[in-house]
C-alpha cells in the first residue's frame, strides 16, 4: 500500500527528486509534497478543471494521472507561469477583464487557456467556449472569461508570439 | 492627494493578483507542523437505525490515531447543530454532528476517522463495520407528510417540521369569486446543489498552552460559526474559539450552515493535542453540503375584467431535508412568501407553507433562496394570465406595475418597498434586445417550423434583512446589523475591518473605493480586512446581498466618525474653529484659506503623536460603527431570454440574453457586472441544466460531475447589460444590492422563455430543468394530439 517510488521531474523549470506513493495522484504530488498549491482540487472525476497544469507542454488534468507517470516529465503549474510584476498575458486579462471572482477555477482556467492559445492563437468566441468546456467555473457565467482570453490572444498576437 | 473619486469606476480587483499567480490561501492549502487529518463515514441508507458500530479494524491500522462515534460526541457533553430561524411551533429535532442512533440521508456522519495522513483516514473507513437495519425512507416532501409515510424524527409527529401562513385565507377567496379571470399552476422548483468550485474544508488546532482554538474554515459567516460553536455546540468560552474564513472559494448560501464537520475536527484536535484538517471529496459535497430550492407548489392568480392583478393563493411544500440547517425556516417563508406581490400591485395574497423533513439533505439558502422561489412563480403565473388575456406578456406587465409615485409601497404580504421605478427598466431591456422584432421574427421562424422562444419578466428582490428588531421578531435568531471599523495608522494607510465576507464579490475592491473616497485618500492607502472573528469587530456575514447595502454603510458611517475627529485635529492644529474646517482635495483646510491646510497623512500622524493636539481628545483615529437598517433594500429589473428549441431533438439553446438591473447607486461597474453574469449562468443551469434526483431507496443519483450538470462556457452566451438608477431612499449610500439579482431574475426568465417556444404545442406549463428527453416527449405528447405541426 504505501510502497515509494523514487521520480525525478522538473516543476517550473526546477528539478525535483522525490519519493512517492505509487498511488499518489499528482495533483497531491504538487500541493502537499511541493506545497504548490496554486493548483486546485475540485472534484475527484476530472470533470471540474481546477487542477489543470501543463505537462510536456499539453493541459492536463492533474487529478487524472499519477505522479509517477510524470517521470521525466516536464511540469508547469499556475506558479510558473508568470509571476506578479510579470504576468502571462492571460493573466493579465483576467485581471483586466474581471475573468475571476473566487478565484479557486482560474489557475486551471488560465492553463486551459494557455493551451488553448498555444493551438489557436486567434480563436473565435465559440472555439474559446468550446477550449474551456473542461473547466467549471461557477462565479462569472464565463463571460469576462471568454474576454479575458480574446485581450491575452490580441495582445500575444501584437506581440509576435 | 487624492482627488478623484472612485464610486462608480471600473478599477481592477485589488484581490486579483494572489488568485491569477497561485498565491491565494483556501483553507485547504493551509498546513501547520503535526496536522493529522479526518475522513467521515457516511451512511449509505437514506434511513437506517445504527445497531452496532465496530471500529477495532480500523483502529488497529498504522497511521490510525481515534475514530469518533456519535457516542463520543454525547459523553464529551457536544450539543446538537442549533437552526438559526424559528417560527411559532417549528418541531426542533436533535441534529448532532455523528449522528448516535439512526441515520436520517445518504450522507449523514456515522463515524470520523483521525489519522497521520488523508489516505490512511479514507482507508481506515473502509475497515469500520456499522451493522445498519434499514428503515423505509422518503424524499419528496408532499410524500413525507402523507399518512403512514416512514417518520424520521421522534420530536416531528407526521414529519412536520412548521406550517406557516401569511394573508387572510377568506378575504383572498372573496377576491377570486369575484374575479374576471383566473389562471392556475401546479410546479416544482427543482432542488438544486449549490457546487461552488472549492469543496468545503475545515482545520482546527487547538493549543493547550492558551486552551484556546483555531479554526480555519470555508464559511461565509465566521462569527455566526463561533457563536453556534461555542455558546451552543461545544461548550468553549466564546473568547477562546477564533474562527477565520480565509480565500473561500465561492459560497452561493452553501457555507452559511454550521456544519458537522467543523463540530469533528475541533473535538478531535482537543482530543489528539494536534491540527486536524477535513476536506470534502466532491462526491461529499453533494452528498453534505446544504441544497437549494425543492418546492412542490399549486398556485392560482386572478384579475379583474380590466386585466388588471387583484389576488394569488398559493400552497407550497417546501421540503427542509433530514435536519434543519441555519437560515432553512425562513427562506420559504419570510424570503419566499412574503415576496410573491413582486412588482405588481396586487390587492391580496394568500400563501400557506408546509415544511417536512425528508430523507434527504438538508436545505438552507442557495444563491437568491426563496425570492428565486418566489419570482419563478409569480412570472410564470403573469405568462400563464397574459396568454389567457391574449395579451403580449410585456405589455401585460407594463399594464400591472405598481406606478413609480406609489412608492413607499405596501404590499399585502407585510414588506413595504423602499423605492421603484420598474417601467424605465422593462423599456430598456426591450429596446436592448429588440422586441418587437423578435416577436416578428418568432412568427416567421414558427410558419418554417422553427421554434424561438422569448422570456420576459420583472423582477423585485429584498436584500439587507433589516432592522434587527423586525427580523427577530419574525423567528431569526441573529441580528441583522452590521459593523466596521476604520483604523488610520501614523503613516496614513488606513485599515478598514468588516463584519461581512467576500467569497468572490470584490469587497476588498469596491469598499476601498468607498472607504477612500470618504476620507480622500488614495485608493491604495486602504486595506480592508475580513473574515477572521480574532481581528474583527463582531459581525453576522454575507449572504442576501447584504454586504454593501448594510455593511458598507457601516463604514461609510464608521468614515463619517473619522472625518469628524479629523476636522477636530485640523482646528487644533491650524489654530481655527472646527466649523471653519473644510475637508476638500484630499486635505483639511481653513476656509478661504487654501494654504492653510493639513493632510489626511499629517493628521493621522498627529492623532497618534498626540504632541501637539486638543487637551479634550482622545488620541488615535479609529472609528467603529454598528449600522442598523431601517427596512431592507428592494433590487429590482427586468430580464429577457430567448432560446431556440430544436423540434426534433428537444434540445434548447440559449441565442440572446438582455437585462436591465437597477441596485441603485454601482460603486463599480466591472465587479457589479461581474455578480450579474454569474448569477444569470447560475439561474440558466436551474432552468435548463440541474437536479438532484433521488430515487425510491434515497439514493441521491446523480452526486457527482459526471451526472450533475451545471453550465459550462459553451452553454452561455454574451449577456447584454443595462441599469437604471434608483437609490434606497433609506441608507447613507442608497445602495441596494446585486449579488443574487441574476438568479433570481434569469431562471424565471429562461423558463418563460422556453414555455414559449413550446407554445405552438399547446404547452403553458412544464417544470424545470428543460432537459431535451423531457422536452422531446412533450412535443411528441402534443404531436399525437394534433398540435405543433403548423403555426400557431
Amino acid at each position: 500500500m504505501a510502497d515509494k517510488v523514487n521520480i525525478t521531474l522538473s516543476v517550473n523549470s526546477k528539478t525535483r527528486q522525490s519519493q512517492v506513493e505509487a498511488r499518489q495522484l499528482l495533483v497531491h504530488y504538487l500541493r502537499d509534497t511541493l506545497g504548490l498549491t496554486g493548483t486546485h482540487v475540485g472534484c475527484d472525476t476530472s470533470q471540474c478543471g481546477a487542477c489543470t497544469v501543463f505537462v510536456d507542454g499539453q493541459a492536463v488534468k492533474s487529478c487524472t494521472i499519477f505522479a509517477v507517470q510524470c517521470q521525466g516529465s516536464e511540469i508547469t503549474t499556475i506558479e510558473g507561469i508568470g509571476d506578479i510584476g510579470k504576468l502571462h498575458p492571460i493573466q493579465e486579462g483576467f485581471w483586466e477583464k474581471h475573468g475571476l471572482q473566487c478565484g479557486f477555477c482560474t489557475p486551471g482556467m488560465i492553463i486551459a487557456a494557455a493551451d488553448l492559445l498555444d493551438r489557436n492563437s486567434n480563436p473565435s468566441e465559440q472555439e474559446i467556449r468550446h477550449a474551456l468546456e473542461g473547466n467549471f467555473c461557477r462565479c462569472t457565467g464565463y463571460h469576462n472569461i471568454v474576454k479575458a482570453v480574446q485581450y491575452a490572444a490580441e495582445k500575444m498576437q501584437a506581440a509576435g508570439d | 492627494m487624492a482627488t478623484e473619486k472612485y464610486f462608480g469606476q471600473s478599477l481592477k480587483r485589488v484581490e486579483d493578483p494572489r488568485f491569477i499567480t497561485g498565491t491565494g490561501s483556501y483553507t485547504d492549502d493551509i498546513s501547520l507542523p503535526h496536522m493529522v487529518h479526518a475522513a467521515m463515514l457516511r451512511s449509505p441508507y437514506a434511513h437506517a437505525k445504527l445497531s452496532s458500530i465496530n471500529t477495532s479494524a480500523a483502529l488497529d491500522m498504522p497511521g490510525v490515531l481515534k475514530i469518533l462515534v456519535g457516542q463520543d460526541l454525547l459523553d464529551a457533553k457536544i450539543g446538537s447543530i442549533p437552526t438559526g430561524w424559528l417560527h411559532p411551533g417549528i418541531k426542533l429535532p436533535p441534529h448532532y454532528a455523528i449522528t448516535p442512533d439512526k441515520a436520517r440521508f445518504v450522507g449523514d456522519i456515522v463515524a470520523a476517522v483521525i489519522a497521520e495522513t488523508r489516505q490512511i483516514a479514507e482507508d481506515a473507513l473502509q475497515l469500520i463495520e456499522v451493522d445498519y437495519e434499514p428503515l423505509d425512507s422518503v424524499t419528496l416532501g408532499s410524500d413525507a407528510l402523507k399518512d403512514g409515510a416512514p417518520q424520521i424524527h421522534q420530536e416531528a409527529e407526521d414529519n412536520r417540521c412548521f406550517t406557516w401562513h401569511i394573508g387572510d385565507k377568506i378575504e383572498i377567496d372573496a377576491m377570486f369569486a369575484k374575479a374576471a379571470h383566473s389562471v392556475s399552476v401546479t410546479l416544482r422548483n427543482n432542488r438544486l446543489v449549490p457546487n461552488a468550485i472549492e469543496p468545503r474544508a475545515s482545520l482546527a488546532q487547538y493549543s493547550k498552552a492558551s486552551d484556546e482554538f483555531t479554526l480555519w474554515t470555508t464559511s461565509q459567516n465566521p462569527h455566526i460559526h463561533r457563536l453556534m460553536l461555542a455558546a451552543f455546540i461545544m461548550g468553549i468560552p466564546e473568547h477562546k474559539l477564533r474562527v477565520i474564513a480565509p480565500d473561500v472559494g465561492g459560497g452561493f448560501g452553501s457555507k452559511i450552515y454550521q456544519y458537522p464537520e467543523e463540530v469533528i475536527v475541533l473535538h478531535a484536535s482537543r482530543l489528539l493535542g494536534r491540527p486536524v484538517k477535513w476536506s470534502a471529496r466532491r462526491t461529499e459535497s453533494f452528498l453534505s453540503d446544504s441544497h437549494g430550492r425543492d418546492h412542490e407548489t399549486e398556485a392560482e392568480m386572478c384579475v379583474n375584467a380590466e386585466g388588471k392583478v387583484l389576488a394569488m393563493r398559493v400552497k407550497t411544500i417546501a421540503n427542509m431535508g433530514a435536519y434543519l440547517t441555519t437560515f432553512a425556516p425562513a427562506v420559504p417563508t419570510y424570503l419566499y412568501g412574503c415576496l410573491l406581490s413582486g412588482t405588481y400591485p396586487f390587492k391580496g395574497i394568500y400563501c400557506e407553507v408546509h415544511a417536512p423533513f425528508t430523507n434527504t439533505v438538508p436545505v438552507d439558502a442557495y444563491r437568491g433562496a426563496g425570492r428565486p422561489e418566489a419570482t419563478y412563480l409569480v412570472e410564470r403565473l403573469m405568462d400563464m394570465m397574459a396568454g389567457k388575456l391574449g395579451i403580449d406578456p410585456a405589455e401585460f406587465r407594463r399594464q400591472n406595475f405598481i406606478p413609480a409615485d406609489a412608492f413607499p409601497y405596501q404590499t399585502p404580504v407585510a414588506l413595504v418597498y423602499d423605492s421603484g421605478n420598474y417601467e424605465p427598466a422593462l423599456d430598456k431591456a426591450m429596446e436592448m434586445i429588440g422586441y418587437q422584432a423578435l416577436r416578428e421574427k418568432q412568427a416567421a421562424l414558427r410558419q418554417e417550423g422553427r421554434y424561438l422562444g422569448i422570456g420576459i419578466i420583472s423582477f423585485l428582490e429584498a436584500c439587507g434583512l433589516a432592522p434587527s428588531a423586525l427580523v427577530g421578531s419574525l423567528g431569526a435568531q441573529a441580528g441583522q446589523w452590521e459593523s466596521a471599523l476604520i483604523r488610520a495608522m501614523p503613516t496614513g494607510k488606513i485599515e478598514v475591518f468588516t463584519g461581512t465576507h467576500s467569497h468572490g464579490q470584490g469587497h476588498e475592491t469596491s469598499f476601498a473605493q468607498v472607504v477612500a473616497d470618504e476620507l480622500q485618500v488614495p485608493v491604495a492607502d486602504v486595506v480592508l480586512i475580513h473574515g477572521d472573528t480574532g481581528r474583527m469587530p463582531y459581525g453576522w456575514g454575507s449572504y442576501g446581498s447584504r454586504s454593501a447595502a448594510v455593511g458598507l454603510n457601516a463604514i461609510k458611517l464608521a468614515a463619517d466618525k473619522i472625518n469628524h475627529k479629523a476636522k477636530r485635529i485640523a482646528a487644533h492644529l491650524l489654530e481655527a474653529a472646527v466649523e471653519d474646517i473644510e475637508h476638500s482635495q484630499g486635505n483639511f483646510h481653513v476656509k478661504g484659506f487654501a494654504d492653510k491646510s493639513k493632510s489626511f497623512f499629517d493628521i493621522a500622524l498627529q492623532a497618534h503623536l498626540a504632541h501637539n493636539y486638543p487637551t479634550d481628545l482622545e488620541p488615535g483615529l479609529e472609528a467603529s460603527h454598528f449600522y442598523d437598517p431601517s427596512n431592507f433594500v428592494y433590487p429590482f429589473g427586468t430580464h429577457i431570454a430567448v432560446v431556440e428549441l430544436d423540434g426534433d431533438t428537444g434540445q434548447v439553446k440559449l441565442i440572446d440574453y438582455a437585462c436591465v438591473d437597477d441596485c441603485g447607486p454601482i460603486i463599480n461597474p466591472l465587479i457589479a457586472e461581474g455578480q450579474v453574469h454569474g448569477g444569470i449562468a447560475q439561474g440558466l443551469g436551474q432552468a435548463l441544466l440541474e437536479e438532484a434526483i433521488y430515487d425510491d431507496s434515497g439514493q441521491l443519483l446523480n452526486a457527482s460531475f459526471l451526472e450533475y450538470t451545471m453550465p459550462r462556457a459553451d452553454d452561455t452566451v454574451m449577456f447584454k447589460l443595462g441599469h437604471t438608477i434608483t437609490p434606497s431612499p433609506h441608507n447613507p449610500l442608497g445602495i441596494k444590492g446585486i449579488g443574487e439579482a441574476g438568479t433570481i431574475a434569469s431562471t424565471a426568465a429562461i423558463a418563460n422563455a422556453v414555455v414559449d417556444a413550446l407554445k405552438p404545442f399547446g404547452i403553458d406549463h412544464l417544470d424545470m430543468p428543460y432537459t431535451p428527453s423531457k422536452l422531446w416527449r412533450a412535443m411528441q405528447t402534443a404531436k399525437q394530439r394534433g398540435l405543433g405541426q403548423a403555426a400557431d
